[in-house]
């Protein structure tokens, strides 16, 4: 294949015909260009959007309470559905196939963190033990909540990265051991966590849900149950309805009430997001070899027109002793360095393009890190020799058929 | 070395057929030196290309060397032309983009001569032709006897049987058309068969042997004896 002979023939005829060789190589490149540019812009997209999920279990679904909105038995709309204690235990108990269960409420009250000298206001997320694994925190040092806490109605508190920041200024204390104040009581600190979503997560403790009762409301009540579970959409689907009607017959309201109780399935959305940016790449893919199809029909016209113009030549080396094999590779040899190599220009420029973007631009919710993997790069290469490959077949086939009888002939 | 028994062709002109060689015998020995003449339309040229398996034939029988040459592939064609056969055409066809040793050393590029081998092969060649001082140079800028000397060792460099010259002193001065006929002259006293296709007495009256073609038959078959040869200088 590698002829030194055959590529100093191919590069003679590019440097002198540098004009049309830049405008042929120009299509290709501007069809891989422009490939590199959406796909890298699609995985872009699709990196804001997976950002968003990040920070929980993708297989998780969420029961909130919320306020009724349809009559029901009798009962007027508006009224606020309680969920308590015995919801988690309804929850926990009504199906099987639940992996990880917690439940949670919210604290609107006084939330200063101090320690020594040092003051913050922070989210305060009563939970179950199981609800770390749920997040997908990451412990940073110590441990998250357990069942013995919980039991034994511990004060104890797991606390995000950046509270730890605020209250025990310099990075290498231990905070694991430390008593800080949260509302005016002590709270042992038993972990410090990482959590992969916003800022805002790593502003969060969570205690135990137990103590978190007692200590600031008093009451049983909570305001959400999460759990995940292994078996698929289509299972966790109806696992959610039959938790619904259950929920549903025990504070009495309508199951088809959307507003009752907001039901989350992660799950769900997630693979229907995934879908979506499944059919937006197709859709990339598509425009991009559309593209690249314009540029190959422009190299194969190109050569075309070479194999034209080197009639006589061809003839000649075909008096010499040249067989059709070599003629076939001579022409589809060039027709693959052109678009290989204009191509790989176009290929080097969206990369760079991309890093750039990716560099300077802050990721937000919906784009995050426009990558052209390595994968990518490989595809569009294989993908820019099989389009040489094309453009120079009927070329250098028709080169194949010159007669040297024909080609020699004076004119 | 040359066996022609009663070679016709025709070749289709749309609706028309033209029947431009009508049964051709010839016998061609080794080491000889052939003109072939006649007025244009003859067919002189139709039974270079035949000879030289650029085109083939409708009927009869072509050897060359003992080979069978008839209904041969592209592939197996271009590596008999490429081993047994040298050409010499009227308009040189040099690759222009090429110098005069690439030009000469092609043929044996297609042999799969490394490129170092041939190229000294090549300067061999041209140092034979006088041309080793412009083997760096590409045709347009050597002069016609030039190029054609350059042709000549292209021909040459693939120790062929045969040199089939097409008009080869058509675009030269009368000086230089005798320069390139002595080289002729020269090759064939190797022993290297030569047949030159001419309408120039000139030309045709210092070879050996002068076929006459007209309307697709050998009209006559003239021995060019050293006398007569001599009385026509």
């Amino acid at each position: 294949m590698f002829d030194l002979d055959k590529w100093q023939e191919i590069f003679s005829t590019i440097r002198k015909n540098k004009l049309r060789t830049f405008l042929t190589g120009f299509s290709v490149a501007w069809g891989i260009f422009m490939l590199i540019i959406l796909l890298g812009s699609g995985y872009g997209l699709e990196n804001g959007v997976r950002d968003q999920f990040k920070g929980g279990a993708v297989n998780g679904i969420w029961i909130t309470s919320g306020m009724t909105s349809k009559t029901y038995k009798g009962l007027q709309p508006g009224r606020q559905v309680k969920f308590t204690n015995e919801d988690y235990s309804l929850v926990k108990g009504a199906v099987d196939g639940i992996d990880l269960i917690s439940s949670r409420f919210w604290i609107h009250q006084d939330n200063t963190f101090a320690y020594k000298n040092n003051y913050g206001n922070f989210t305060i997320s009563p939970v179950h033990p199981d609800y770390g694994e749920i997040k997908e925190l990451e412990m940073l040092e110590g441990r998250f909540v357990n069942d013995i806490d919980l039991a034994k109605y511990r004060k104890v508190i797991v606390i995000g990265e950046i509270i730890k920041e605020t209250l025990f200024k310099a990075p290498d204390t231990i905070a694991v051991g430390k008593y800080i104040n949260v509302a005016g009581v002590p709270f042992q600190v038993i972990g410090v966590f990482h959590d992969e979503g916003s800022d805002d997560e790593q502003r969060r403790a969570y205690v135990p849900v137990y103590t978190a009762q007692r200590v600031f409301t008093g009451d049983n009540v909570i305001n959400q149950v999460s759990f995940t579970t292994n078996l698929g959409i289509d299972k966790s689907n109806e696992m959610l309805a039959t938790i619904t009607r259950q929920l549903a017959a025990f504070h009495s309201f309508d199951p088809e009430d959307q507003r009752a109780i907001n039901a989350w399935n992660k799950a769900e959305e997630f693979e229907r997001t995934m879908q979506l940016f499944a059919a937006i790449r197709l859709f990339i893919w598509i425009i991009g070899i559309g593209t690249i199809i314009a540029g190959i029909v422009g190299v194969s016209n190109i050569m075309l027109i070479v194999v034209k113009e080197r009639t006589k030549e061809i003839g000649i080396r075909k008096a010499i002793g040249a067989s059709p094999a070599s003629v076939v590779s001579l022409i589809l040899q060039e027709s693959i360095l052109i678009t290989g190599f204009s191509g790989y220009i176009g290929l080097v420029a969206g990369v760079f393009l991309l890093e750039l973007v990716s560099k300077y631009m802050p990721p937000n919710e919906m784009f995050a890190n426009p990558e052209a993997d390595f994968q990518l790069a490989v595809s569009a290469t294989i993908l820019l020799v099989i389009s040489g490959a094309l453009a120079g077949l009927i070329p250098s086939l028709r080169a194949a058929r010159i007669k040297p009888i024909v080609a020699l002939r004076d004119e | 070395m040359i066996e022609l028994r009663g070679i016709h062709k025709s070749y289709e002109m749309g609706s028309n057929k033209l029947h431009v060689l009508k049964g051709i015998d010839l016998s061609i020995k080794e080491g000889e030196l052939v003109s072939i003449v006649g007025s244009s339309g003859s067919g002189k040229s139709t039974l270079l290309n035949i000879l030289g398996i650029l085109d083939t034939y409708d009927q009869g029988e072509y050897y060359l060397d003992g080979k069978h040459i008839k209904n041969l592939n592209e592939t197996k064609a271009a590596w008999y032309r490429n081993q047994m056969i040298g050409f010499v055409f009227q308009s040189f066809n040099l690759i222009s983009f090429k110098n005069a040793m690439e030009n000469v050393a092609l043929p044996l590029y297609y042999q799969k001569v490394s490129r170092k081998r041939r190229n000294i092969v090549a300067l061999e060649y041209l140092d034979r032709m006088g041309l080793k001082e412009w083997a760096e140079h590409t045709p347009n800028e050597l002069s016609g006897g030039q190029k054609q000397r350059v042709a000549i060792a292209r021909s040459m460099i693939s120790k062929p049987k045969v040199i089939l010259a097409d008009e080869p002193t058509g675009a030269l001065d009368s000086a230089t058309s005798m320069e390139v006929m002595n080289l002729f002259k020269e090759i064939n006293r190797e022993g290297i068969t030569v047949i030159i296709v001419t309408h120039e007495h000139d030309i045709s009256e210092q070879t050996n042997k002068v076929i006459h073609l007209k309307d697709g038959f050998i009209e006559k078959i003239r021995i060019n004896t050293p006398e007569n040869i001599l009385a026509n200088v």
